[in-house]
């Protein structure tokens, strides 16, 4: 209970300079997702500050998890997905025709709703990453620090030739935000990351984006409304239309969205009239 | 206590919940049941009793030709003299050649088909037809060896004329194998790898390789143990029958297991049948030997995942 109040504590001495001085870090324009001829996701325009939390909320099969997997260029590996529109990363199209995803990726690093380590030793999940983008710094160095920043270190250090797969299922979730701030990327996408977790993993894993989110920009996607109001500064909320395409409703501070929702589906939905 | 009871009883409608005795509508359907297990179990002991017998029929009869000089000495025109030794190394050559040939062009087909083909007429084309290979008699197979291989290509009857037909034996389904192994890597591992920011190639190399290599050695395995009873196709290429000499390379001419044991049946003396009886004992340890190793490594590659 403690914890969940030292979050709020931390939130609010960093909203001050959250204002429009934050500069962005990712700016979406106008973004359509189809699959197929299917329209996944319409006319999506928001704005990322970096070193914030940004939660996309919404209900299910509203296109919050096709939005985020849109933002490090995840959905190219669906063949029939197709991205129309902009995304800004310090004012370059992540979807120029001569940008390399794979660099995309190594820039905006992913964390999925299923932990899913490697089935490789503890130490050789996180130096993968960092070797084929070509690391060639002090290795043992970059695990230990990659493990203290998901705040494992202490649980791990004296097993990490041991199996990934040794670990529970919080650990491995917080192996997995070690793995992607080995290869030290900008922005840190998590899919719905506690969604498979107990509630103290969950607290864990909560606890730890308010701390990261002072190096990174952090964009979550969660169905859970508290965990979206505890950690996130921003929070964005998604509807689908009767055509099953989903769109952004409304975006604003998570206070503002939580508290003083503009728009009634926005209400109806945070009050648990639906979804 | 048991007034209790009986009261409850008395209230449901002075019966016993449970009759003493099913009655006989249920009687029928546990018999109906039982019939049905009855069968099944026939069915399993008619493939388990034929398997026996033939074992046993084959060691008894083979048993005392099962010593040293079988795996040393050449075949014979003299049933005392006559051994497989040609025969064992022809089918060892011929195995690991088949093997050299067949497993890296059949992997590399599995991770076109699997990582790189786009989905569309052409690809599936292929796919059926490669199902339909798998399935075409191996006769066949010998008949392309000779006019490919022997003719066309100037191999001769040479190991390398029967390992590159028993490669194309093989292949549909290292093939098949292959493919399913990959598949069988979860989705979720390949989306952890490209989110660091790897190449496909690195994907494939550092991760889907390493996890499905256990299920393409395993079919890799059964394929080529499927290969070493065959027999036909390697006839039909011109394998000999009668070979006193070692072959000391992949050019030279060759003879197999199967061939020297279908070589044996057909003499008349009942000598050379029990000598051939032997091989077949040796054949079958060999083929039950490599389906072993198959299945341990599907079980030890498994465990790390």
């Amino acid at each position: 209970m403690s914890i969940s109040l030292d979050f709020q504590l931390a939130k609010r001495n960093a909203s001050p300079s959250a204002s429009a001085a934050n500069s962005p870090a990712l700016d979406v324009q106008g973004l359509d997702v189809y699959y197929g001829h299917f329209k996944a996701v319409k006319d999506v325009t928001l704005t990322f500050p970096a070193q914030r939390v940004t939660a996309l909320i919404g209900p299910s099969g509203c296109g919050k998890s096709t939005v985020l997997r849109c933002l490090n260029r995840m959905n190219d590996l669906i063949p029939t997905a197709r991205v129309e529109g902009e995304v800004l990363m310090h004012g370059q199209n992540i979807y120029a025709p001569q940008v390399d995803p794979v660099e995309v990726r190594k820039r905006i690093g992913m964390v999925f709703q299923k932990p899913n380590p490697f089935p490789k030793s503890i130490y050789e999940n996180i130096a993968w990453g960092a070797r084929i983008n070509g690391f060639k710094g002090n290795m043992d160095e970059l695990v230990e620090e990659s493990l203290r920043g998901a705040a494992l270190w202490d649980e791990v250090k004296d097993k990490l030739k041991q199996s990934a797969y040794s670990l529970s299922g919080g650990q491995q979730q917080r192996l997995c935000i070690a793995r992607a701030i080995a290869v030290r990327p900008e922005i840190i996408l998590m899919d719905e990351p506690a969604s498979a977790l107990d509630p103290i993993a969950t607290l864990r894993i909560e606890e730890l984006m308010r701390e990261l989110v002072e190096q990174y920009t952090i964009i979550i996607v969660t169905h859970n409304m508290q965990q979206a109001a505890r950690v996130a500064d921003y929070t964005a909320f998604f509807m689908v239309d009767d055509s099953r395409t989903g769109f952004l409703v409304e975006y604003g501070e998570s206070d503002q969205i939580f508290t003083r929702p503009k728009d009634k589906r926005t209400e109806d939905y945070i009050t648990g009239r639906f979804g | 206590m048991t007034n209790d009871a009986r009261t409850l009883a008395d209230q449901i409608g002075g019966e016993q919940l449970f009759a003493n005795s099913p009655d006989q509508q249920l009687q029928r359907r546990h018999h109906i049941g039982r019939i049905f297990e009855i069968l099944a179990i026939t069915a399993i002991l008619i493939g388990i009793v034929f398997l026996i017998v033939l074992l046993v029929d084959v060691v008894v009869n083979g048993l005392s030709w099962l010593r040293p000089q079988l795996f040393t000495e050449f075949p014979s025109r003299f049933p005392d003299r006559a051994g497989l030794r040609s025969a064992l190394f022809g089918t060892a050559w011929l195995l690991v050649l088949t093997a050299l040939f067949a497993f890296p062009v059949g992997i590399g087909a599995a991770i076109y088909l699997e990582e790189y083909s786009r989905k569309n007429w052409f690809t599936q084309l292929i796919e059926i037809n490669i199902a339909n290979l798998a399935g075409v008699p191996s006769i066949i197979y010998g008949l392309l060896g000779l006019g490919l291989f022997v003719r066309q290509l100037g191999l001769g009857r040479s190991l390398m004329a029967g390992a590159l037909t028993m490669a194309l034996l093989v292949m549909p389904v290292v093939i098949v194998a292959g493919r399913e192994a990959i598949r069988a890597v979860p989705s979720s591992i390949r989306e952890a790898a490209y989110g660091l920011g790897a190449t496909h190639w690195q994907v494939i190399w550092a991760h889907v390789l390493p996890m499905s290599l256990g299920g393409i050695l395993t079919g890799t395995i059964l394929a080529l143990s499927r290969a070493i009873g065959e027999t036909a196709p390697l006839i039909t290429i011109g394998a000999l029958t009668f070979i006193a000499f070692d072959p000391r390379g992949p050019f030279d001419i060759f003879t197999v297991l199967p061939i020297q044991i279908f070589n044996w049946i057909s003499l008349p003396q009942q000598e050379f049948h029990d000598l051939a009886a032997a091989g077949i004992v040796v054949l079958l340890f060999i083929l039950l030997s490599m389906n072993s190793l198959a299945i341990y490594l599907r079980g030890r590659f498994q465990q790390r995942w």
